[in-house]
């Protein structure tokens, strides 16, 4: 499953990052702020309009991201 | 040899938020903007200290990078000095890599890339102090020799915090070994490090989840957002209120009492009509400036900001802007330049071009004192619904008049330019903090040395040649009008006058709308200027310029003018600071143009509503 097809509250462990496009600069950026295999990343909260952006922790910090950029991040759902 | 080699050149760099600003005024005593949030810094700042050796060290203050990959104009200035490509600036001796002891499993991916540039370099571990209140413990002995760097711990926003960096800096830094590792790799070895080193209870702080449940809340959080704004609001009008009256009276009592004193001639005219009903009504609005500081400063202090960008970030987006426009656009509330200035934090070009074109619609300070001496004549006094004040909720309109412009304009700009590639978020909401009232007290008073600079600068020296030009040539003998219909700036507004006869303007305005070009408080300073000087003839002069406005324009004027001013074309410092960030004069001549255009036609269509409805 994808990040952003997580519910409020859940959690995943991060398989991969997808390119979208050849050199795509947001999936790069998205692994150097630590969406990288086998980090454990947690759904914390939805934007008000369209469940977006969606606030996700990785490691110690947390990031707003749109369901685009979610959408690269592919997990495996943790046991609730 | 010159001081610049003989003093050793080091640099701040790191993650964003990692407190390096912070961390710089503590070295170098200077008194940087630092905030909460990521981005604060967007250009390169300079200082210097001696460390108790005697040795003395340059500091270079970098903007924040998440990585040496930049991403946006402000990490390319960090990436450009660490690998010494920066033109005219040779690379630093000694890297300072800061890092957040409370989020090292992000930044300490910076010290290892950084660490790859084989430079020599110092990791400072900083907010210390936050760590230990949350229980992380780092074992920084065992942190130094795993990295094979030094590695010391300050705490910026303590005195003496930064010691044991100085101290380490005067052994000067040890060079460590290059290494080779992929971006992979980097991640797996500052897993390995925290596992060896650091020792931390919770991922984050308990208060940081609480509170984020109400303000992050769909429902909650939107209705907090528009109460903070709209409360600011009302305090720049009712809480500044009597401290204005105050001012107001001390100036006029003063203006008095040095009229009386001079003799009746020129020299007098020049000091009671130029400096004390011009330069001085200006001055009156510092108590309001002050206020709508503090709530700024505080908001930035706290961390709520990127909450913010957060909840807005869809609305904006649907308006061809971002929630990264968010923050940018809040400082040009302040003033457009650090608004135009802190874009360069957007990742995606064209997010970056709409909100630099955008941000001269929000309302900033320097037109607080027009709407405030326009509202106070025309708007009376009311209370409305038990508490909230008349005046208060126009000033609110205003604003909002201007937000939504400014989401139109980006929109209807997005309709027109198809987007250049995908846009993203991509944005850190950092831990809340208790804002420091000493770092308050410094901004506060930062922000009211830059007014009282710019109205004993630029505003007293455009109102002394604005008197000059109203008072000479004198009237003609035998002359009926008020002597100020023959001066200088009575032909140059009696002559523009006719273009702005459509939007109810009087020849008054139009004088006073030339030196507001330079900046915008000096349209009530000249307007104060004119009048005392047309009044001089009968001795009404004592009275008020809000009181002498509501006698003399109709409410369609007075309207007409509020609505030129939430586009009224820019001051000339943020068309310059346009054409820097853009490099080129097209976007500047755009912006000017189209703000122009949209000002002319506003005010047109408000005062041939306004004139039917209440004439």
């Amino acid at each position: 499953m994808k990040l952003c097809d997580l519910v409020v509250g859940q959690s995943g462990t991060v398989r991969t990052v997808d390119d979208h496009s050849p050199a795509d600069a947001i999936a790069r950026r998205l692994r150097d702020l630590g969406f990288v295999s086998g980090e454990s990343v947690r759904l914390v909260a939805r934007g008000p309009i369209g469940r977006e952006p969606l606030l996700v922790q990785v490691g110690f910090t947390r990031f707003a991201l749109r369901i685009a950029e979610a959408g690269r991040v592919r997990i495996d759902l943790s046991p609730a | 040899m010159s001081e610049a080699t003989l003093s050793t050149r080091i640099a701040l760099v790191g993650s964003p938020n990692c407190g390096k600003t912070a961390l710089f005024n503590r070295l170098t005593g200077s008194r940087q903007k630092v905030a909460n949030y990521a981005g604060v810094t967007v250009e390169r700042k300079e200082g210097r200290f001696v460390a108790p050796s005697g040795r003395t060290f340059q500091v270079l203050d970098l903007p924040g990078a998440y990585s040496l990959d930049a991403a946006s104009p402000d990490e390319a200035i960090t990436r450009d000095i660490c690998h010494g490509r920066f033109p005219g600036e040779a690379r630093p001796d000694v890297l300072v890599c800061v890092a957040d002891a409370t989020n090292l499993r992000l930044h300490l991916r910076f010290v290892l890339e950084v660490r790859k540039l084989g430079q020599p370099m110092i990791v400072a571990v900083n907010m210390m102090d936050a760590a230990r209140r949350r229980g992380i413990t780092i074992d920084l002995h065992a942190l130094e020799s795993e990295l094979g760097v030094p590695v010391v711990e300050t705490i910026a926003v303590q005195r003496n915090g930064a010691a044991a960096l100085i101290a380490k800096l005067d052994e000067a830094g040890r060079t460590p070994a290059p290494s080779s590792e992929t971006p992979n790799d980097l991640h797996a070895e500052v897993r390995r490090l925290l596992a060896a080193t650091v020792r931390m209870p919770t991922r984050t702080a308990a208060i940081d989840d609480a509170i984020d449940r109400v303000v992050l809340h769909p429902i909650l959080g939107l209705l907090l957002l528009a109460g903070v704004m709209f409360a600011i609001f009302q305090a720049v009008f009712a809480w500044a209120s009597p401290i204005q009256e105050l001012v107001s009276t001390g100036v006029s009592a003063l203006g008095g009492t040095v009229g009386d004193w001079l003799p009746d001639g020129p020299l007098r005219s020049l000091v009671v009509d130029g400096l004390f009903a011009g330069v001085g009504t200006v001055l009156e609005f510092l108590p309001q400036i002050i206020i709508l500081f503090v709530f700024i400063l505080l908001l930035e202090e706290s961390g709520y900001l990127p909450r913010a960008a957060f909840l807005l970030d869809r609305l904006m987006s649907a308006a061809g802007l971002s929630g990264r426009s968010f923050i940018p656009l809040l400082s040009s509330f302040a003033c457009a330049i650090p608004g135009i200035m802190a874009a360069r934090s957007i990742q995606n070009p064209r997010d970056r071009l709409a909100t630099i074109l955008v941000a001269p619609l929000m309302t900033c300070s320097a037109r607080l004192p027009v709407y405030t001496l326009l509202i106070g004549a025309f708007v009376p006094r009311r209370e409305v619904a038990g508490w909230f004040n008349l005046q208060g909720l126009v000033l609110f309109a205003l604003y909002v008049a201007g937000i939504a412009s400014a989401l139109l304009i980006s929109w209807i700009m997005k309709r027109w330019r198809r987007g250049d590639g995908e846009r993203s978020l991509l944005l850190e909401l950092p831990s809340y903090r208790l804002p420091n009232l000493r770092d308050l007290a410094i901004g506060l008073w930062e922000r009211a040395y830059i007014f009282l600079r710019r109205v004993s600068t630029v505003i007293l020296a455009l109102t002394v040649i604005l008197w000059f030009l109203s008072s000479f040539p004198g009237a003609p003998a035998g002359a009926t009008g008020a002597a100020i219909d023959y001066s200088f700036a009575g032909k140059i507004g009696h002559f523009i006058q006719p273009l702005f006869a459509p939007l109810g303007f009087t020849w008054e305005i139009c004088i006073a709308l030339l030196p507001g070009l330079a900046a915008r408080e000096v349209a009530v300073s000249a307007l104060g200027t004119v009048y005392a000087l047309q009044a001089a003839s009968d001795d009404a002069m004592a009275s008020q310029l809000s009181a002498i406005v509501a006698s003399q324009w109709s409410v369609a004027t007075g309207l007409s003018l509020l609505v030129w001013y939430i586009y009224a074309p820019m001051c000339l410092s943020t068309i310059a600071v346009i054409r820097r960030e853009t490099h080129g004069w097209r976007t500047a001549g755009f912006a000017t143009a189209y703000l122009f255009a949209l000002a002319y036609v506003a005010s047109l269509v408000t005062y041939q509503v306004a004139v039917r409805v209440f004439e």
